[in-house]
């Protein structure tokens, strides 16, 4: 591909990024952010798997007969974020259930006006 | 085609995506998650990289939607809307956006194969993975051997997580096997659930002990594993399925999965190798390199799985009994 439909793949994933920083500093819902985080990290995911792409190439499984393969590093990279992100996920939702727990409310406005009247 | 359908599934992604930001039922917007998950592990087999696809689905569509259900039901699924205007986050997003588009101008095109990521490592990895490790796959070959450090970390990593929501939830013994009411009612699920679960083991095996010749490995394994434990779990209440995996040999599974990778790198020192050569563990080097990737790919399934069917047992005896 030439031209500037080339960077289309990074221009997506950017604009995904930006969707998911926006509902984490915007919203201020806990169970949201989190879920905003996890639209962050995924595009990041297919950033890197875009790079790792080579045009007409395939999946790098070796086989007789084939010449080009995509990178295997950024999957392998990319393939332990994700498991990674998961651990890190049930991490923040498990401290959102115990500020439930703390607070009655996961609403972050409500949480500070908590904090505040301490 | 590719190009075409790369655009499309980019061009949902970002429907998608709009759309959870913009849902105010976090039922609705975890549903949207899950296909926004889907969609993206779509993509993943598109640009080739189905190691990363299986993971993603399982993952991303599978385990964390039932995560992201599980704290809904423990706090609430409505949000309420913001009270301030959230003009301030969108030009700061805005800007940051377009500063990273300003980045990519000069990036090398997508699909290219001069691009300097291409040229350095990865293709030392896909010439000498055939010679030296003697397996298909290079992305297991780089995971499991080139940068069998990398992994191990990844390994600690997820060890610390399950450990670390351990610690902030705890664990509570609840009393009765009995199936709840609620769940008899569901009889599909039931009888789909008793149809898939031997299914779902027997295909995570595949994926487990195939990993070395196609697309698969220890932490898509573990995950799938999981994941057939967990329906159980959904389809017979969680009682039933801690009589199958109890909880306290999830928890010596989780350290014995971290502690088998471990083993194979000491057990390669003390054969006079390095820390996780593998060469030194057989006869000849290739058989070796075999062995050991076996070994550390299960050290990894049982570990994750493991900690993944830890986490959900976690979540759920949180829950009001009666409740589940």
């Amino acid at each position: 591909m030439s031209g500037l439909l080339g960077l289309y793949n990074y221009w997506i994933v950017i604009i995904l990024m930006m969707t998911g920083f926006y509902a984490v500093i915007a919203r201020p819902n806990l169970i949201k952010q989190i879920i905003g985080l996890f639209i962050f990290q995924t595009s990041v995911f297919i950033l890197f798997i875009s790079m790792a792409n080579i045009e007409g190439g395939t999946a790098p499984i070796i086989k007789e007969g084939i010449r080009l393969y995509s990178n295997p590093l950024p999957h392998v990279l990319i393939l332990t974020a994700i498991v990674v992100s998961l651990a890190t996920t049930a991490l923040g939702l498990a401290l959102v259930v115990r500020i439930k727990e703390a607070y009655g409310t996961i609403n972050e406005d409500n949480i500070h006006v908590q904090d505040e009247e301490d | 085609m590719e190009i075409l359908i790369d655009t499309i599934l980019l061009v949902l992604l970002m429907i998608t995506g709009f759309s959870i930001v913009r849902m105010r039922s976090l039922l609705a917007a975890t549903m949207l998650t899950s296909i926004y998950s889907l969609l993206s592990a779509s993509l993943f087999v598109v640009l080739d990289a189905v190691d990363v696809a299986l993971t993603e689905a399982a993952i991303g569509a599978g385990i964390s939607t039932i995560l992201l259900l599980a704290t809904i039901a423990l706090t609430t699924d409505r949000e309420k809307p913001p009270q301030r205007t959230p003009m301030l986050p969108l030009i700061v997003v805005i800007i940051t956006g377009m500063a990273l588009i300003y980045g990519t101008l000069d990036m090398p095109h997508f699909g290219n194969p001069q691009a300097p990521v291409h040229l350095h490592v990865a293709p030392a990895y896909l010439h000498d993975t055939p010679g030296e490790i003697g397996i298909p796959n290079v992305v297991t070959s780089v995971l499991a051997s080139y940068r069998g450090y990398d992994t191990l970390g990844e390994l600690a990593v997820i060890f610390t997580a399950g450990a670390g929501v351990l610690t902030l939830l705890g664990y509570r013994t609840r009393g009765g096997n009995s199936m709840d009411p609620g769940i008899r009612k569901l009889l599909i699920l039931r009888v789909i659930g008793k149809l898939f679960f031997p299914l779902i083991l027997l295909f995570a095996l595949y994926v487990q002990f195939h990993g070395d010749y196609g697309p698969g490995g220890g932490f898509q394994a573990g995950v799938i594993f999981a994941t057939g434990f967990i329906l159980y779990a959904l389809a017979f209440g969680l009682g039933n399925a801690q009589r199958l995996i109890p909880h306290q040999l999830l928890r010596i599974m989780v350290a014995f999965g971290m502690l088998l990778y471990i083993g194979v790198g000491i057990e390669s020192m003390l054969l006079g190798g390095k820390f996780l050569e593998y060469n030194v563990l057989a006869d000849d080097p290739v058989s070796g390199q075999h062995l050991g990737i076996i070994l550390i790919e299960l050290g990894v399934g049982i570990t994750v799985a493991s900690v993944m069917l830890m986490i959900y047992y976690v979540f759920r005896s949180r829950q009001p009994e009666g409740d589940l």
